[in-house]
């Protein structure tokens, strides 16, 4: 199926502030803030590839897409729902159709339970979705597609698993209900390049057959361009850029997104050292106290009186960019 | 000047239907200010074999046969508590698990000051210091103040940049860095891998780089080695290797990476999946899956041969593969 114009889940406004311990006891210290305005339409069948430095707060943002993490403010809207103030019934549907891969495939299994426990949960959560007699054939199933071969390795705890295969236990976790839609943070990265070309060729298939969208958040440009419809920039809590894929990569407009873009390896010892790559100045500011008009100035080499005064918005459109002076498409 | 010697090393674990052999016999070696960056299928074997020569496999229940040597002096049969220190003070490692190897009920300012007071007898004053410097270097924002924050309130990206800072608050001779950039962007992986480079410049640490990122590959390794079930299959400078491989394994891998500058269909990758390490195959382990295996495959387990150029390949037909790749 391709994507739709159809919106599965709509995120409105975004905020996820976090307390921060104060030099002085019993003083706050003020609030990161991780997430802080974050807008966007998920379209049922596509890809969004989400990208941006570390802490720019991907994770916190998936983390509130699927209703693991209360936001501040804003919400996410599936269908008729919001996810953050669903109960009972109703938040037992969504957490069966919004599906998480988490970053971190070490904490995120339960270190106690065998692979089978693991995997026959989600059906324990939400018996009707299958017949008990027929559920371990499933699980068998859910292994074989993401590479892993259920004779050996069902009955093993996670500790057991090299760093790839407990990640490739928590995609098959995110699969085994047929979600609407998969939040990804960051699942490919503990693979070898071509498990990881298995692995985003299976998600692509299944999107194709099962109309499943997926929020993609890794920091490899090129697995993000390869699998992605359209792609989100973000910069210290606010996306700054988003668009379809080829023009995003092939014209961006927003000059994080193109030193970002001038920063990924070649794979090719040959040319080390003769690339040009835009270095950003200074060190990524502190998301407590985020820089005055456009977060990005303190490191932008075309920043203006304007840009430490107003905060330039992201419009609304195909190809949007939250820049004063967008770079020449 | 030989810093790291690993020689016929080869682990294995119990499974429930005999031995687990996660590592077949591998040798290696690292040179003081040397960069050796050890990619393979993921399962392979490069977690435990890092996790053997730093001392951290509980055995039983791993059995451990060969030898690890540093600067001479032979680790694995060396008792607990000279271990202990070798690996704390003489080798850093970055674990691939931050989360789990970070202590989650103290502060990482408090982590990586109890190992300067305990190791270097510092200051609790000095030690802040030198923790507040550690932190800003692998670029954490206002460190400061953020080492008085818990691992769980860091981003995936800062958590393995504090295992880092962590790693090198000693400055040891060796580092053993096991998937070290997974989750951090492009630019702060270059600031980071650049930190690095800059402290093996200053001391001579060597660097053994366990890594699936083929871009981190090609930027900062001198000399590659390629694992698969368990073994070295190939080994070459980072030249050599992304020339023109000389295994089938490595041709695979490197076909299988995707490319930031254009957009393909479908991506290529290896057919079927890696052998189980609880029954390996006769003869050469990757023989299911190669696209050039003749019937000696079968049979006969292939060695790791010295080629000219001082490069290695297990594989029967390496030749072949070195006029198919070569370019
Ligand atoms: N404690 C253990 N008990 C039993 N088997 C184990 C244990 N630890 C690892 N293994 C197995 O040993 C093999 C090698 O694991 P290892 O963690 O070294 O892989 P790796 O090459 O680091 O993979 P990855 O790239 O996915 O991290 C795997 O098949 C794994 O399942
Ligand atoms: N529970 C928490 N308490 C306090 N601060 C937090 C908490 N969780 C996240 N943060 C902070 O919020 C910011 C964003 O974190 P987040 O994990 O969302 O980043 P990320 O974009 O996923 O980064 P990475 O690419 O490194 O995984 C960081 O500064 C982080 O330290
Ligand atoms: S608004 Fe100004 S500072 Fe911000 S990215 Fe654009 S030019 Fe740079
Ligand atoms: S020895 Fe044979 S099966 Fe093994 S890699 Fe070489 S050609 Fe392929
Ligand atoms: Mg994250
Ligand atoms: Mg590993």
């Amino acid at each position: 199926m391709p994507p739709s114009d159809d919106v599965v889940l709509r995120v409105e406004n975004l905020v996820k502030h976090f307390p921060v311990k104060g030099r002085i006891p019993f003083v706050s210290g003020g609030v990161v803030k991780a997430v802080d305005g974050v807008s966007f339409d998920l379209r049922r069948g596509e890809t969004l590839g989400v990208v941006g430095e570390s802490g720019c707060g991907k994770s916190t943002l998936a983390r509130m897409l699927v209703g693991l993490e209360q936001p501040t403010s804003g919400a996410v809207r599936f269908g008729r729902s919001v996810v953050h103030q669903a109960r009972g019934r109703e938040l037992r549907a969504l957490r069966r159709r919004i599906q998480i891969v988490l970053q971190d495939p070490y904490t995120s299994l339960n270190p106690r339970r065998t692979i089978r426990e693991i995997l026959l949960q989600p059906f324990e959560i939400h018996p009707d979705v299958l017949d008990r007699r027929r559920r371990v054939e499933r699980i068998k199933e859910l292994l074989d597609l993401v590479g892993l071969d259920p004779s050996l390795h069902l009955d093993r705890y996670p500790h057991q698993f090299s760093g790839g295969q407990r990640q490739r236990i928590g995609i098959a976790r995110a699969l085994a209900l047929n979600p609407d839609v998969i939040v990804c943070d960051e699942p490919v990265s503990a693979l070898d390049v071509s498990v990881q070309a298995q692995v985003v060729n299976l998600l692509e298939r299944l999107q194709e057959e099962l109309g499943v969208a997926y929020v993609f958040i890794a920091h490899d440009l090129s697995v993000v361009r390869h699998i992605s419809d359209r792609v989100a920039v973000m910069y210290l809590g606010k996306l700054v850029e988003t668009g379809p894929e080829i023009d995003l990569y092939e014209a961006p407009r927003h000059p994080y997104t193109s030193a970002l873009l001038s920063a990924v390896p070649v794979p090719d010892p040959a040319g080390r050292g003769e690339r040009k790559r835009i270095l950003l100045a200074g060190d990524p500011p502190s998301p407590v106290n985020p820089p005055s008009g456009c977060r990005f100035r303190t490191r932008c080499w075309q920043a203006t009186d304007t840009c430490a005064t107003t905060e330039p918005p992201l419009a609304a459109g195909e190809h949007p960019v939250a820049c004063h002076y967008p770079l020449a498409a | 000047m030989t810093l790291l010697e690993i020689a016929d090393l080869r682990v294995a674990f119990p499974g429930p239907s005999g031995p687990v052999n996660a590592v077949n016999g591998v040798s290696l070696g690292v040179d003081s200010g040397q960069t050796l960056a050890i990619l393979g299928e993921s399962g392979s074997g490069k977690s435990v074999t890092a996790q053997a020569v730093m001392g951290i496999l509980d055995v039983p229940p791993a059995t451990i046969t060969g030898s690890v040597r540093l600067r001479d002096r032979e680790l694995l049969t060396l008792p607990r508590k000279q271990r202990d220190r070798i690996s704390g003070e003489e080798i850093g490692m970055v674990f691939q698990d931050a989360m789990a190897a970070l202590n989650p009920v103290f502060t990482v300012g408090h982590q990586i000051m109890e190992v300067l007071r305990v190791r270097r007898g510092m200051s609790k004053a000095d030690a802040r210091r030198r923790a507040i410097e550690l932190v800003d270097r692998v670029r954490i924002p206002a460190a400061k103040d953020r080492i008085r924050d818990y691992p769980h309130q860091f981003s995936g990206g800062m958590r393995q940049r504090i295992m880092i800072a962590l790693a090198i608050s000693l400055e040891p001779d060796l580092l053993i860095a096991d998937e070290p950039t997974t989750a951090l962007d492009v630019t702060v992986q270059a600031q980071v891998m650049e930190l690095l480079a800059e402290i093996q410049r200053d001391s001579g640490m060597g660097l053994l780089l366990i890594t699936h990122d083929l871009g981190v590959v090609a930027e900062v390794a001198d000399d590659v080695a390629v694992m698969y079930a368990g073994r070295i299959v190939e080994r070459g400078t980072v030249q050599q290797i992304f020339a023109g491989p000389a295994h089938p394994y490595t041709e695979g891998l490197l076909a299988s990476m995707p490319r930031v500058d254009r957009r393909d269909e479908q991506l290529y990758a290896i057919p079927g999946a890696p052998p189980n390490p609880a029954r390996l195959p006769a003869g050469c382990p990757f023989h299911l899956r190669c696209p050039r295996a003749t019937d000696e495959c079968l049979v006969t387990l292939p060695p790791l041969q010295a080629l000219p150029a001082d490069r290695a390949s297990a594989c029967h037909h390496h030749e072949e593969v070195l006029g198919a790749t070569q370019r």
